[in-house]
C-alpha cells in the first residue's frame, strides 16, 4: 500500500467527508487539520485544536464515553497522532462504538517545515491502530476510497481508525477563532440545542 | 477498631464520596499504589467509567473531551504524572475547562528511591506555574472537607485544582 502513487486532496477530502454531517462532533488536530475542517464551513460542532499536540484522540475519547448516542470524529495529522500513540491503546481498551480518528498523513511536519515524519519512514499507524484493537482500520488514498471512509466515519462500529494519504501540497491557511473559551462555549451550547 | 488507624487506609473513601455528590461520571489514572484504593471503588461503580492511561497528559485531554460531552471528569496520578502533562495543561487553561486533579506524593518523606526526588520536589510549583490552585493533605483527617472544597471550586469556578495528597498521608513504599 506504501507504494502506491495515489495521493488525496486534503481539502478536498475533509469538504467530501464533512457533507451532511448530521450531527457529527469533530475534533481537528492542531495545524492543517484545523484548517482543513475550517475550510469545510465553519460550524459550532467543531472543537478547533490549536495547541495540545498529542491530544486529539483523548479529547475525542472523552467526548464519546460522554455522548454515546452521537458519532465523533477526530481528524488530525500524522504528527499529532505519533505524538500520542499511546492514547490508541487507551481507545482500544474502552472500545467507544461511537468513535472515529482519521489521520490525514502527508508524511510530513507541515506547519514546521515539511521535515519528514515517522510515516514516511514507512512506521504503519493501520498496522498499529489494529493492533490496539480497533474494530476497522483502513488506509486511504483514491477517490473511489471516500465513500467507504465515510461510511467508517458515520456508520460503522468503533472504535474506527483511518489513514488518508494526502498530498504534501502547501495549501492556503483557513482559520478559525484561535479564542479557546469561544471555541468550547460555542460546541457546548450546539450540543446541548442538539439535543 | 482504633478509628485513627482506620481513617489511615480509608481517607480514599472521603474522595470517592466527593465524586459522587459531584456527579462525577469518568475518571482517567495511570496505576498507583497510593491511588489503589480509589481506583477499585471506581471501578466498581457502574456510574463511574473508568479510564487507565498509558501517560497522564492522555488524561488531562480526556477530562477536556468529557467536559464538552457535558459530563464531569476528575483525575489521579502520582507525582512524576505532573510532569508529564505540562503542555497539555494549555489546553484547560486556554479554553477554561474543570479540572480536578488528585496526586499522590512521592520524593518528599523518607524516600527510598533518589529517582522520585526531582520531580516531587518541583510538583506543586509546577502545577501553580501551569494554572492550578494547589491544596495540600497532611493529615487523613482532612482529607473530606479540603476534596470537598476543591471539587467544589473545580466545578463551580470551571477552575483547575489539584490536591496534593502528601507522602506523610499515604505512608511510605514497602521495599521489603
Amino acid at each position: 500500500m506504501r507504494s502506491s502513487p495515489l495521493m488525496l486532496d486534503r481539502r478536498d477530502f475533509v469538504k467530501q467527508l464533512l457533507q451532511q454531517r448530521g450531527g457529527l462532533l469533530v475534533v481537528p488536530g492542531l495545524g492543517a487539520p484545523t484548517y482543513d475542517v475550517a475550510a469545510a464551513g465553519d460550524h459550532a460542532l467543531n472543537f478547533y485544536l490549536w495547541g495540545a499536540m498529542g491530544g486529539a484522540a483523548m479529547i475525542g475519547l472523552g467526548l464519546a464515553l460522554a455522548q454515546p448516542k452521537r458519532r465523533v470524529a477526530v481528524i488530525t495529522g500524522d504528527g499529532e497522532m505519533l505524538m500520542g500513540l499511546g492514547s490508541l491503546a487507551t481507545i482500544g481498551v474502552k472500545q467507544p462504538a461511537n468513535l472515529a480518528v482519521l489521520v490525514l498523513d502527508n508524511r510530513h511536519y507541515g506547519e514546521t517545515g515539511m521535515q519528514a515524519s515517522h510515516t514516511d519512514a514507512g512506521i504503519d499507524l493501520v498496522a498499529i491502530a489494529k493492533a490496539c484493537r480497533f474494530n476497522d482500520a483502513a488506509f486511504v488514498a483514491a477517490q473511489s476510497d471516500i465513500a467507504h471512509a465515510r461510511h467508517l466515519t458515520y456508520a460503522v462500529k468503533g472504535p474506527v481508525f483511518i489513514q488518508v494519504r494526502v498530498k504534501t501540497d502547501d495549501v492556503p491557511r483557513v482559520l478559525p477563532s484561535r479564542d479557546g473559551r469561544e471555541i468550547k462555549r460555542r460546541f457546548m451550547e450546539a450540543l446541548v440545542q442538539l439535543s | 477498631m482504633d478509628q485513627t488507624v482506620d481513617i489511615k487506609q480509608t481517607w480514599p473513601d472521603a474522595i470517592y464520596a466527593h465524586f459522587k455528590r459531584c456527579n462525577i461520571r469518568q475518571v482517567g489514572y495511570v496505576p498507583d499504589a497510593g491511588h489503589s484504593r480509589l481506583i477499585q471503588r471506581c471501578i466498581e461503580d457502574p456510574e463511574i467509567i473508568d479510564v487507565v492511561l498509558t501517560t497522564e497528559e492522555e488524561g488531562v485531554a480526556l477530562v477536556a473531551g468529557a467536559e464538552l460531552g457535558g459530563q464531569r471528569a476528575a483525575l489521579l496520578m502520582q507525582s512524576s504524572g505532573v510532569g508529564n502533562c505540562v503542555n497539555m495543561f494549555s489546553l484547560i487553561k486556554n479554553c477554561g475547562f474543570s479540572c480536578l486533579v488528585l496526586v499522590t506524593m512521592r520524593g518528599e518523606w523518607e524516600e527510598f528511591n533518589p529517582w522520585q526526588i526531582p520531580m516531587g520536589s518541583i510538583t506543586e510549583e509546577c502545577l501553580r506555574l501551569s494554572g492550578f490552585s494547589t491544596y495540600r493533605i497532611d493529615d487523613p483527617a482532612r482529607v473530606d472537607e479540603i476534596v470537598g472544597l476543591a471539587a467544589d471550586r473545580a466545578f463551580g469556578e470551571n477552575a483547575a485544582i489539584a490536591v496534593i495528597l502528601s507522602q506523610i498521608l499515604i505512608g511510605k513504599k514497602d521495599w521489603r
